[in-house]
C-alpha cells in the first residue's frame, strides 16, 4: 500500500520522519528495558527525539491513544452489534458525542445516508460478552441519550471473513516490524 | 497478509492481578520516558522484567494486540466502509472476492438485508473508488459507499470490568 505522506504534510502537520515513525511503531513498541531507543536506532534519531515526536503526534490527534491495546473479543467480549441511528441533522454532534462516550462503544461515526436503500446516518459499535449485554447496551444507549423516538438497527455479525488492522506500508521505505509483535493485528 | 491466528486466551479469570491491572490500566497514559516498563512496575509495585513477562505473555495469548498507538483513521491514506446486499446462496462466493482484495481489511456478514460489510482502505480516493468499482464489476452486485463524516468516538480504552 503506497502511503500519501503529502495529504498528511499539507493537512495535518506531521513530517517525513514521523511517518517513518508510526510505520516503525504502527506493530507495537518491542519488550525491551528501553524501547524507545530501539526505535531511534532503526530511525537514525536519538531516544528523545523519538519520544518528543510521539507526544506531539498525540498532541495533534494523529496518535488518538499510546498505551495498551487489549482484544475485547479475545478477553470474553465476543459479541458485538453495529447499530446504526437515523438522527436528525440538527441534533447528529450532540447525539453522536453521547453515544460515544460509553466504555462498551468502540466506534461512532457519522456517514452519509443512501437513500431510498438506506436512511441512517450514525454508525456505533456496541461490545458486550453475550447478545443479551449487546441489547442491554443498547437501551441504556436509548434512554441516557435521549434517543425513544429515533429509529435504529442491530446488525450483529455473524462470520468474520477478514480482519486485520489497517496498515501503513510504504513499499519504499522498509523497516522491520519489531519481532515479538510482527503480523498479529486486531484490537 | 496480517490474518489473525493467536489462539484464544484463557478465561478472564486465570489473569494474575497483574496482567489484569496492566491490561486495564495502561490503555492510555502510557509512561512516555526512557524505561516505560521500569515505571509500570514503580507504580505496581513489582519489578520491570515482571512487567516485560507478563506483557509478553498477555501478547502471546492473544490478550493484547500490542503496546503501541491507536491512529486516528482517515489521516494516513482514506479508507469507508462498504456493503452489499448478497442473494445468500452467494455469499460465500462473494465474501472470498471482496476479502482476496490486499485494500480491505475487515470482512464480516451481518445479519440484516445488507449482509456483507467491509472497511477499504487505500493510498487516495481514486484508488479506493477503482477498488469499489472492481468489486462491484467482479461481483455483479452494487456497492454502498459509506465514508465517514465525522468521528464522535473518544477512545479511553475499554473498561474490562474484572469486578
Amino acid at each position: 500500500m503506497e502511503l500519501n505522506i503529502h495529504r498528511l504534510e499539507s493537512g495535518a502537520g506531521a513530517d517525513a520522519l514521523d511517518m517513518r515513525l508510526i510505520r516503525a511503531i504502527q506493530g507495537g513498541l518491542p519488550l525491551v528495558p528501553r524501547p524507545y531507543a530501539e526505535i531511534a536506532t532503526r530511525l537514525g534519531l536519538d531516544e528523545r527525539q523519538v519520544i518528543e515526536r510521539i507526544t506531539r503526534l498525540q498532541g495533534m490527534g494523529i496518535i488518538k491513544r499510546f498505551g495498551v491495546v487489549v482484544r475485547h473479543h479475545e478477553l470474553g467480549f465476543r459479541f458485538n452489534a453495529m447499530v446504526v441511528w437515523d438522527i436528525p441533522d440538527h441534533r447528529i454532534g450532540r447525539v453522536g458525542r453521547c453515544i460515544g462516550q460509553y466504555d462498551f462503544v468502540t466506534l461512532c461515526y457519522q456517514r452519509p445516508r443512501r437513500l431510498p436503500h438506506w436512511r441512517y446516518n450514525l454508525f456505533s459499535m456496541i461490545h458486550g460478552r453475550d447478545r443479551d449485554e449487546v441489547i442491554a447496551n443498547v437501551q441504556r444507549v436509548v434512554e441516557e441519550c435521549a434517543l425513544q423516538e429515533i429509529a435504529h438497527e442491530l446488525l450483529f455479525s455473524r462470520r468474520r471473513f477478514k480482519q486485520r488492522g489497517a496498515r501503513y506500508d510504504a513499499p519504499s521505505d522498509p523497516l522491520p516490524a519489531p519481532a515479538p509483535w510482527r503480523g498479529v493485528c486486531g484490537g | 497478509m496480517h490474518r489473525h491466528r493467536t489462539p484464544a486466551p484463557p478465561p478472564a479469570h486465570t489473569f494474575s492481578a497483574l496482567e489484569k491491572r496492566l491490561l486495564n490500566e495502561f490503555q492510555h497514559g502510557f509512561p512516555l520516558d526512557a524505561e516505560p516498563f521500569r515505571e509500570i512496575g514503580r507504580r505496581l509495585g513489582v519489578s520491570e522484567e515482571q512487567v516485560l513477562t507478563a506483557l509478553g505473555r498477555l501478547h502471546r495469548e492473544g490478550a493484547i494486540s500490542r503496546v503501541g498507538p491507536v491512529l486516528k483513521p482517515n489521516r494516513v491514506g482514506v479508507s469507508t466502509l462498504a456493503a452489499m446486499a448478497v442473494p445468500p446462496g452467494e455469499l460465500e462466493r462473494v465474501a472470498a472476492l471482496v476479502s482476496a482484495r490486499p485494500e480491505v481489511n475487515h470482512n464480516y456478514e451481518r445479519l440484516h438485508r445488507f449482509n456483507l460489510w467491509f472497511v477499504v482502505t487505500a493510498s487516495d480516493t481514486q484508488h479506493l473508488d477503482a477498488v469499489l468499482d472492481g468489486i462491484s464489476r467482479e461481483c455483479g452486485l452494487p456497492v454502498m459507499d459509506l465514508p465517514m463524516v465525522e468521528d464522535y468516538f473518544i477512545d479511553l480504552g475499554f473498561d474490562l470490568k474484572w469486578n
